[in-house]
Parts: structure tokens; C-alpha cells; sequence
């Protein structure tokens, strides 16, 4: 037998169970056991440490259940063992596709833990925003900014759990909303933000974004209104230390 | 043999920086009695954020070394590029005493068991490994070491001794040694051999780093867990190390239950001690 024969047999034996491969294998069964189960209690104890109040919120449990599925489901890929939390969702979704409060609180976790470990940047002083071209300008978002539509109370689930409280009960919202995670320094930070801020976020980041965010939210809510909503956006981001620079349309057309 | 520059040689004592310690590691007023520390480079792999922003920190005030679990040395398709580069930008960032790996492997295709799975010592896997860590040393631009694994499988088709693998990998490489002492022990139990027959079969002047840690008692195997104090049985096997590979830098692992920093530096106290005696 090859090693790469060998090797993906042992693979096979891990991800599957697979009896004939573990017989290619080794004749012995003890030392395959220890293998196998390294493999999935470090598996399940990474995506139990990536998820703590998620197992909170299900439980033990139904949380188990649903990590277990996910081994089965999505084998490891990436190099290092934090990303394995990252498709834990889409398992979610396949095992519980009535309960986006789980879903969502799955997203905010994941969030957090990315932005934990983002690229570096500094935040943009309110300083630099000086002698801007509006008509010419958009935002540069922090690397950590991550955004999402939010339908459930998932924020409010983990606001409590954080604090070492008991968690409400899993509601819908009775307004749509949305939930910026982003770091500010080395701490992270999550909020729950209205409809038209999440829309903002995508339109201010684009070619000439500012002044395109002006002119759809001077539409919405007229000229003035449209103008200050604009403004107090922008004034919350560079507070938020969410903008990290400003980008014109000629850098974005080069 | 490639051109690439030889492991440095360090003699000290060091420990591994775990999450649990870095206050200790990080107060100015007191700095810990460790000559170097050892971080498990993945996680220190990342692209920001606090982990580099402690690691810069820590590397002002102690020299590290770097030590992976995911370069999967033993794959039969090669290390993974981005991988190397991630980690030579580490590298260049911190300028390591040491970077090492496991003679092991991990990943196969897309496959990425997170573990450090054994090897077959054939001819054929010698050849793989010693490909793999010339791509390796030279995207990273320097000679690593590399772990002897603990293992609790034995192949049908070995065609040599753990042992007798290392030296050749050694070398036809020009790679260092970072020789696991309690890895031996795990493995000389668990597959019957005498852990002395292997430290007089190693490459004693390949010899760079020494690890020590604790290990459990399975079903029918011994667990390489590094989740308790060094064995006394381990500790007279570290002599024995010392006295043939003489006065190299060794470090004590705890990666569970890990303890209060007071402890792990007891431990170091004894390794200091038998290592005195091993090279008067």
C-alpha cells in the first residue's frame, strides 16, 4: 500500500467509520480507537469552545447532537482546527431550519470570534474627513465589520448570556433590524441597528458611497432630512471606530 | 542535503505560553524565570488582533520558539503553500530561536483531521517526508525540527525503527531534532520497544530542543495528553537524554488542566536540576 493509500483510508476511517478502511489500515483496533476518538473530541471541543452560548442557549445536549451531525456532515478542511466553526451554521440550518433564533445566534458567535483575530487598522479620525470630495467619496469599513439581517431576538439571547444571565425566550422581532459585529481595538463589539443603517453600510462602501447614501436617503426622507440622517450615520461609524479610510472613485476604477 | 542555514543551538529552559499565563508573562514587574517560551504557532498564524499583539510583547522580553501541529510533514501530497506562507510571515515577524513540527501527518487532499496522525516507516514515506521538509526549509528559509510523535499504531509494512527513520530524515535534510522524551516513553510502551535502544539510535547531534510533559492511562494505551505532571519514569529518561545528547534548551508542555504558573516553573526547577547533573 501506498502512503497516499494509507493515508486516505485513515482519512476515510475518521471522517466515516469506515471498517474496511481501518482493516487497510491496522490490525490494531485499540490504536485506532484513540485516533478516532482524538479526532472527535477535538472537533467537538472546538466548536463547543467557538459556540458558548449557543450550547448555553440549546443545550448540552441537543448541542452535542448538532456537533456531531456537523462532523459527519463537513469534515475539516482548513489549516488551522478555530475555522472549523465556521460552517456550523449551514449544519443548523439543515438540522433545525424552523429556528433562526439558533441560526442567528450561530452567526453572532462566528462573528465574534472572526473579528477577534481581523487584519489590523487603525480607525479614520474625524480630521481626516477634511477637504473630502463627497461627490467623489466612500467609506473603507473596518476588516472586522461583519453585517447581517436580523429577524429574532438572537442579539438580545446573547447580550443575556454574556452577562451570566438567564436567555428570554427566542422571539421574532417584530420589526426587521440588522447586527454589526466589528473590534475596536482588541475588544469587540456587537449592536443591533435599524433597516436602513444595514442598507447603508453596503451603499457607503461602494464608488462614490457617501454622496450615492445622501442622495437614496434624501429620496426616502427628503432633502434635509435625508442630508442629517446621512450625516448622523456617519458621525455613529467614525464614534464606532468602524471606518478605517476613504476611498475615491478613481483608486476603485484603477 | 539543501542550502539552508543550520537550527541555531540554545541551551535554557523554557515553557509553553499558554492563554492561562499570559498576564504573568506580560507583567513588567515581574518577569518569569524562563530563558525562552514556546507558543504553538497557529494560533499566533492569524491575520491581527490581540494574539500577534501579546506575542510581540512576550518576544521583547524572552526569545521564542515557534511550534506547529499543522504542517503535516508526512502528507503524501505536499505541505500546503498558503500554510508555509502564513507561517514564514510569522517568522519573519518574529524571528524564532526554534520552528518546529511533528513527524506526523494531518491533511490529506481537502482532508484536515487536526490531529497528529502516524506514519509508516518505509522507504517511501522517508522520501515523502524529506521532499516535503526541503519545500518546507526553503519557504521558510531556514532548517526546522522536527517532534518525534507519540503513537499508538504500528504498521505491517515499517520497514525500519522509528529511530533509524529520524536519522536518515536527519540526515538527508539537515533538519534538528526537538526530541519528545515523554513521546518515547508512550511509544516504547505502547509498541514494546526500549526507550534506550531508541535515544542510542537518534541522532544525538541533531539534538536541538527537549520536551517534557504528563501523560494518562488509556483503556490499553498509554495517552500522550499533557494534562499532568511529568513521570517519574519520564524524568529518569531525561537524564539519560542529557547525558547523551548534553546541555540542549528543554521545555516542560501543559496544554490541559493547566495549572498555576508556580507549578510549571517547579517542574522546570527539576529538569534544571537533572540537567545539571547530566552535563557536570
Amino acid at each position: 500500500m501506498t502512503l497516499a493509500q494509507l493515508q486516505r483510508d485513515m482519512q476515510a476511517f475518521l471522517a466515516s467509520g469506515s471498517a474496511a478502511s481501518a482493516a487497510r489500515v491496522s490490525p490494531l483496533r485499540a490504536g485506532l480507537t484513540v485516533y478516532q476518538n482524538n479526532y472527535r473530541a477535538q472537533l467537538v471541543g472546538c466548536l463547543e469552545q467557538t459556540y458558548p452560548h449557543l450550547r448555553t442557549f440549546m443545550g448540552a445536549e441537543a448541542f452535542h447532537y448538532a456537533a456531531v451531525s456537523h462532523i459527519g456532515r463537513r469534515p475539516p478542511q482548513a489549516w488551522t482546527l478555530d475555522a472549523y466553526g465556521a460552517h456550523f451554521g449551514l449544519t443548523l440550518r439543515e438540522l433545525f431550519p424552523d429556528n433562526p433564533d439558533l441560526h442567528e445566534l450561530a452567526w453572532i458567535e462566528w462573528s465574534l470570534e472572526a473579528a477577534f483575530i481581523a487584519q489590523d487598522a487603525a480607525p479614520l479620525a474625524a480630521s481626516a474627513l477634511a477637504g473630502a470630495d463627497w461627490d467623489n467619496t466612500g467609506l473603507v469599513f473596518s476588516p472586522s465589520l461583519a453585517l447581517a439581517p436580523l429577524r429574532t431576538n438572537a442579539a438580545a439571547i446573547w447580550d443575556a448570556l454574556q452577562a451570566g444571565e438567564a436567555a428570554p425566550e427566542a422571539s421574532m422581532l417584530e420589526q426587521g433590524a440588522g447586527v454589526a459585529v466589528w473590534r475596536r481595538g482588541f475588544s469587540t463589539s456587537l449592536r443591533v441597528i435599524a433597516p436602513d443603517e444595514l442598507a447603508a453600510f453596503a451603499s457607503a462602501s461602494g464608488p462614490r458611497g457617501f454622496s450615492l447614501l445622501c442622495a437614496s436617503l434624501a429620496e426616502r426622507l427628503g432633502a434635509e432630512e435625508g442630508i442629517a440622517r446621512a450625516g448622523a450615520l456617519l458621525a455613529a461609524w467614525l464614534a464606532s471606530e468602524m471606518v478605517t479610510g476613504l476611498t475615491t472613485y478613481e483608486e476603485v476604477e484603477q | 542535503m539543501p542550502a539552508v542555514a543550520p537550527p541555531p543551538t540554545f541551551s535554557g529552559y523554557g515553557l509553553g505560553l499558554r492563554r492561562e499565563h499570559y498576564q504573568d508573562f506580560l507583567d513588567a514587574e515581574r518577569p518569569v524565570a524562563v530563558d525562552f517560551v514556546e507558543v504553538i504557532s497557529e494560533n499566533f498564524m492569524v491575520d491581527g488582533g490581540q494574539p500577534r499583539h501579546i506575542l510581540r510583547q512576550v518576544r521583547q522580553r524572552h526569545p521564542v520558539a515557534l511550534h506547529g501541529v499543522s504542517l503535516s510533514i508526512g502528507s503524501a501530497d505536499g505541505p500546503r503553500p498558503d500554510y508555509l506562507q502564513r507561517l514564514r510571515a510569522l517568522v519573519d515577524e518574529i524571528d524564532p530561536l526554534f520552528v518546529s513540527d511533528h513527524l506526523s501527518w494531518s491533511r490529506i487532499g481537502d482532508f484536515n483531521s487536526h490531529d497528529l496522525l502516524p506514519l509508516p516507516y518505509t522507504t517511501e514515506a522517508l522520501d515523502i517526508v524529506c521532499a516535503n521538509i526541503e519545500v518546507a526549509q526553503s519557504a521558510l528559509g531556514r532548517a526546522i525540527l522536527l517532534e518525534n510523535p507519540s503513537s499508538y499504531l504500528h504498521f505491517p509494512e515499517q520497514a525500519m525503527s522509528e529511530w533509524e527513520f529520524i536519522e536518515r530524515m536527519c540526515a538527508r535534510t539537515g533538519c534538528g531534532l526537538l526530541l519528545d522524551v515523554n513521546n518515547i516513553y508512550v511509544s516504547a510502551v505502547n509498541h514494546g520497544f526500549d526507550a534506550n535502544d531508541y535515544l542510542a539510535g537518534i541522532p544525538a547531534d541533531r539534538v536541538l530542543q527537549i520536551h517534557l510533559a504528563g501523560h494518562s492511562q488509556g483503556a490499553e494505551l498509554l495517552i500522550d495528553t499533557h494534562d499532568s505532571a511529568v513521570a517519574p519514569a519520564v524524568w529518569a529518561l531525561y537524564a539519560a537524554a542529557r547525558a547523551r545528547c548534553g546541555d540542549v534548551a528543554t521545555m516542560v508542555e501543559r496544554d490541559a488542566a493547566i495549572p498555576p504558573l508556580p507549578e510549571l516553573l517547579a517542574e522546570l526547577d527539576t529538569a534544571r536540576r537533572i540537567g545539571a547533573k547530566g552535563t557536570a
